[in-house]
């Protein structure tokens, strides 16, 4: 399996993504700098890690998602490959258009870390299907813009297409419907706020996160 | 060619900062605050000297950087 990670200025959790990868199985993850406009060649799957790109100017992640790789990564997304941004991840695919919604200020206005519960509300990913429907998840949260924002209309779309992927148990940052993490139409563009790849090994703290990237490895191998 | 861009969050967003702002004047004894609304101003100097053209061009900006549609409105002013 070939993976890469993203990496912009500002980028803070790149290198435990790329860990997190090559433990599930992958060749060393390629780290890709924002100023290359290709990415290499045989990729099953890119990571866009958390971090604080461009320093969050302007709106979290509209200038990472204006970078040179962006357009790479959407091309790469549109051919239906499978995209993975976690945190800033998420605020950089949102900014890409694709994924649907908007991250906005934490309703406390307050920047928040710490562990969370999730609910698992889709296996039908990727990402996903190593854990079972319903499972509740322990993964840690660190931002300041969270809060997931979209009108009734497409709520309602994500939920009857089942792609919310997972939801906050209680709600830390004022997120519409609990939305922690969602899908892309095709279901290969996951992105969530909380950070599976600081939760992935016992020596961590705990394993919770590893669910996602065993799903990688055991989706992608067979795909 | 100077330009003015207003950034501001389409009604019904909810906006925690300028909940935050709307408190502190409270708290400073400002009375009859009903709303704050916080936006951003981008002030640009531009070499195009037709104001149709600039302005234009500003829209195409907005569209694709200045501001994100999903959220947000945006107004152009070009000044003398």
């Amino acid at each position: 399996m070939k993976s890469a990670v993203i990496v912009f200025p500002g980028s803070n959790c790149d290198r435990d993504l790329a860990v997190a990868f090559e433990g599930m199985g992958s060749q060393k993850p390629a780290m890709v700098w924002h100023k290359e406009s290709q990415l290499p060649d045989g990729l099953d799957v890119i990571g866009i890690p958390g971090g604080f790109s461009f320093g969050d100017y302007l709106r979290c992640g509209a200038i990472a998602a204006r970078s040179p790789i962006c357009r790479a990564v959407v091309d790469f997304a549109n051919r239906g490959g499978h995209v993975l941004g976690i945190c800033n991840g998420f605020q950089i695919l949102t900014e890409t258009g694709l994924l649907p919604g908007a991250l906005m200020r934490n309703r406390n206005l307050k920047y928040i870390c710490k562990d969370l519960d999730l609910k698992v509300e889709t296996t039908n990913s990727a990402f996903t299907n190593a854990y079972s429907k319903g499972q509740e998840i322990r993964i840690p949260i660190a931002h300041h813009d969270g809060n997931y924002t979209a009108d009734g209309a497409l709520v309602a779309q994500l939920q009857a297409e089942d792609r919310v992927a997972f939801t906050y148990k209680d709600n830390p940052n004022g997120s519409v419907a609990d939305i922690a993490g969602i899908l892309s139409e095709n279901r290969r563009v996951l992105g969530m706020m909380p950070h599976p790849e600081r939760l992935n090994d016992a020596e961590l703290g705990g394993t919770d996160g590893a669910g996602l990237f065993r799903s990688l490895a055991e989706s992608l191998v067979s795909a | 060619m100077k330009a003015r861009v207003f950034v501001t969050l389409k009604p019904g967003v909810l906006d925690p900062q300028g909940e935050a702002v709307k408190h502190s004047l409270g708290t400073l004894g400002f009375a009859g605050v009903d709303a704050v609304r916080q936006g951003k101003v981008i002030e640009l100097d531009l070499t195009e000297t037709d104001s149709t053209k600039a302005e234009a061009t500003l829209n195409d900006m907005c569209e694709k950087l200045l501001a994100n549609t999903v959220i947000e409105n945006y107004r152009v002013e070009l000044l003398p």
